[in-house]
């Protein structure tokens, strides 16, 4: 089978004045058919430089770069046929309509006038913007026009659909539909990479996931998994109205706590198997006359293993 | 390797044709948002010299002002009028102003903020390509603009100032379609290689010097009693269309020798249709 995408320690070096800069410094990735694949990382971790060579936008240093079987680097004309490409910014040719920007990126890649309006028109009623064929590009909300770049990029039936950081700077429902959106066409079978600094949106849509710092990966893995293998736990934060330390020996010793960490009034609990561990807790705390302020339960995630990994806190 | 290819190598000649088929939706692209915005595309193209010769073609004679009146040298011998001279020099501007600015500026805006090229360049054919649509697109709109303003600096003019042509129509058109290649190509060199944040300097320090130093409003045998201009003046490539123009509408006024100017426009074309190809794929792709 082909792979979607195959990297062999790709590398790319920026020269400057203070030194040589690697933006990627070794990544080695396969992606499947049909995945949905995530890289994550902080700003300035090299996902964008990454996506870019990928793309045939940027000529990596060392390394070798596969999409859809076809070298990258060797023959961008044709690898350009089996990606389709949504950036972190607007592309859209605001002097066209939105119809028109389908229709002249079905020319772009050689179809006929004819074939390229068909297109359009398919297009826009699979994304919902048949309404706003005939409006300018400029005048689509972010959302609309974030719809219309991936009808855009998927419109030449690219083997690989990229996403840059599709979710910065846009609202929160916008996410979410985008989220369904990109749900759909996995299920569909449409090989999808996205970058990301949102760890929640890695988590929550890929089903394998490269975290990625300083230009290296530093894990490749299913989500679930890179949680499990890095032991990261349910976190349950208590803040009682008094000092808790009366009752840390109690919560240690209840079911499925590893391990409790005392602040003042505050407990926070690790634990593997949180189910009814709250209300033990929060039963714990009244039975020795406190009252509870406040509590959270936060779930293991992407953050807590990112955090293991590089022993520094994510920054976003 | 353990991939395979999923699709068949184009061969040469399919190649070929999707190139050629990209080149003509990127001109197809250009000519709808030009006919969409018509109005303010003509408006562009006629506002400078219809002034140009409404000031110095009929007010300046009309009110006796002696600019243009007069011109030195061989003009002067011959008793051609002011506006002879502005003729090939004002479709010489137009050619420069269309096939420098509509090429360049876009592509400035491109690059800075707006980042609509993006799409283009992932068109499954060499970056070159969408370089050398910009180029053709240019040198067409240049052309377009000649033609424009032919009319306008011929009929607007003081009673007895009409400008005397003596026109070669074949050769207007192969003068207009270098001049209008080395305009456009000249265009893209530049909106790849200036500072986005410089933007504002095109004008000051190319547009306007090039224009007054680009024998558009003398001939280059006049600057003969300035050696160093007339010597330096040679740099300016639009001192080789102002002159070939001449030849195809004015020839009786003199003009450079043909040879000059048909090796600058024709060479110059090819070098910066080149040399600018080249600059825009190493902007789009790093």
């Amino acid at each position: 089978m082909t792979s979607a995408i195959r990297t062999i320690d790709l590398h790319k070096t920026y020269s400057s004045a203070a030194g040589d800069v690697h933006a990627v410094n070794g990544i080695t990735l396969e992606v499947q058919e049909g995945e949905f694949f995530g890289l994550l990382g902080p700003n300035g971790a090299g996902k964008s430089t990454a996506i870019g060579m990928l793309t045939t936008r940027i000529i990596p240093t060392k390394g070798e770069a596969y999409v859809g079987g076809i070298d990258v680097v060797k023959h961008p004309a044709q690898a350009k046929r089996q990606l389709g490409v949504v950036t972190q910014t607007n592309t859209l040719d605001r002097s066209l309509t939105v119809a028109e920007n389908l229709e002249f990126h079905g020319r772009f890649f050689g179809l006929s006038v004819r074939e390229s309006k068909v297109l359009a028109r398919e297009l826009l009623e699979r994304f919902q913007l048949d309404d706003r064929a005939d409006s300018m590009a400029s005048d689509l909300s972010g959302g609309m026009a974030q719809r219309l770049m991936i009808a855009r990029a998927l419109a030449h039936r690219p083997y690989v659909l990229f996403l840059d950081e599709p979710t910065s700077g846009i609202d929160p429902q916008s996410r979410i539909n985008l989220w369904e959106m990109l749900r759909d066409l996995h299920k569909d079978g449409q090989s999808i990479l996205l970058t990301t600094h949102y760890m929640e949106e890695a988590d929550e849509l890929c089903e394998r996931v490269a975290i990625i710092d300083d230009g290296r990966v530093l894990a490749d893995d299913s989500p679930a998994e890179l949680k499990r293998a890095i032991g990261a736990d349910t976190v349950i934060t208590v803040t009682f109205d008094a000092d808790a330390s009366r009752i840390v020996h109690e919560v240690e010793a209840a079911a499925g706590v590893r391990r409790v960490e005392h602040d003042g009034a505050s407990l926070r609990v690790f634990s593997t198997a949180p189910a009814g561990l709250l209300g033990r807790i929060v039963s714990l705390g009244t039975a020795a006359g406190l009252q509870v302020r406040d509590a959270t339960s936060m779930l293991p995630s992407l953050e807590t293993v990112f955090l293991t990994l590089t022993g520094r806190e994510y920054r976003e | 390797m353990t991939t395979t290819m999923t699709v068949a190598r184009p061969t040469m000649g399919s190649e070929m044709s999707l190139i050629a088929r990209t080149l003509i939706a990127l001109l197809a692209r250009d000519l709808r948002v030009i006919r969409r915005e018509f109005g303010s595309f003509i408006i562009r193209l006629i506002m400078q010299p219809l002034l140009f010769v409404f000031v110095f073609a009929y007010v300046l004679p009309k009110i006796g002002a002696g600019l243009g009146g007069a011109p030195s040298g061989a003009a002067a011998a011959t008793g051609l009028t002011f506006s002879t001279i502005l003729v090939p020099g004002l479709i010489a501007v137009s050619v420069n102003f269309q096939g420098v600015q509509a090429v360049a500026l876009p592509l400035v805006r491109d690059f800075s903020y707006s980042k609509e090229i993006e799409d283009r360049v992932l068109a499954p054919v060499p970056v070159w390509v969408v370089g050398l649509g910009k180029i053709l697109s240019g040198a067409l709109q240049a052309i377009f603009a000649a033609f424009i303003v032919l009319p306008i600096v011929v009929s607007v003019h003081a009673p007895g100032q009409a400008p005397q042509l003596q026109p070669n129509w074949l050769a207007f058109v192969v003068v207009l379609i270098f001049a209008s290649t080395l305009m456009s190509s000249l265009g893209l060199l530049l909106g790849t290689v200036i500072d986005p944040n410089k933007i504002n300097l095109l004008f000051s320090v190319v547009i306007l010097p090039i224009t007054f130093l680009g024998c558009v409003y003398y001939p280059w045998a006049a600057l003969g009693t300035i050696p160093w201009l007339q010597a330096l003046v040679c740099l300016n490539p639009l001192v080789y269309v102002s002159e070939g123009l001449r030849w195809a509408l004015t020839p009786q006024l003199g003009h450079m020798p043909v040879w000059a100017v048909s090796l600058a426009l024709v060479g110059g074309s090819i070098v910066f249709t080149l040399l600018s190809l080249r600059t825009f794929t190493r902007r789009v792709v790093t």
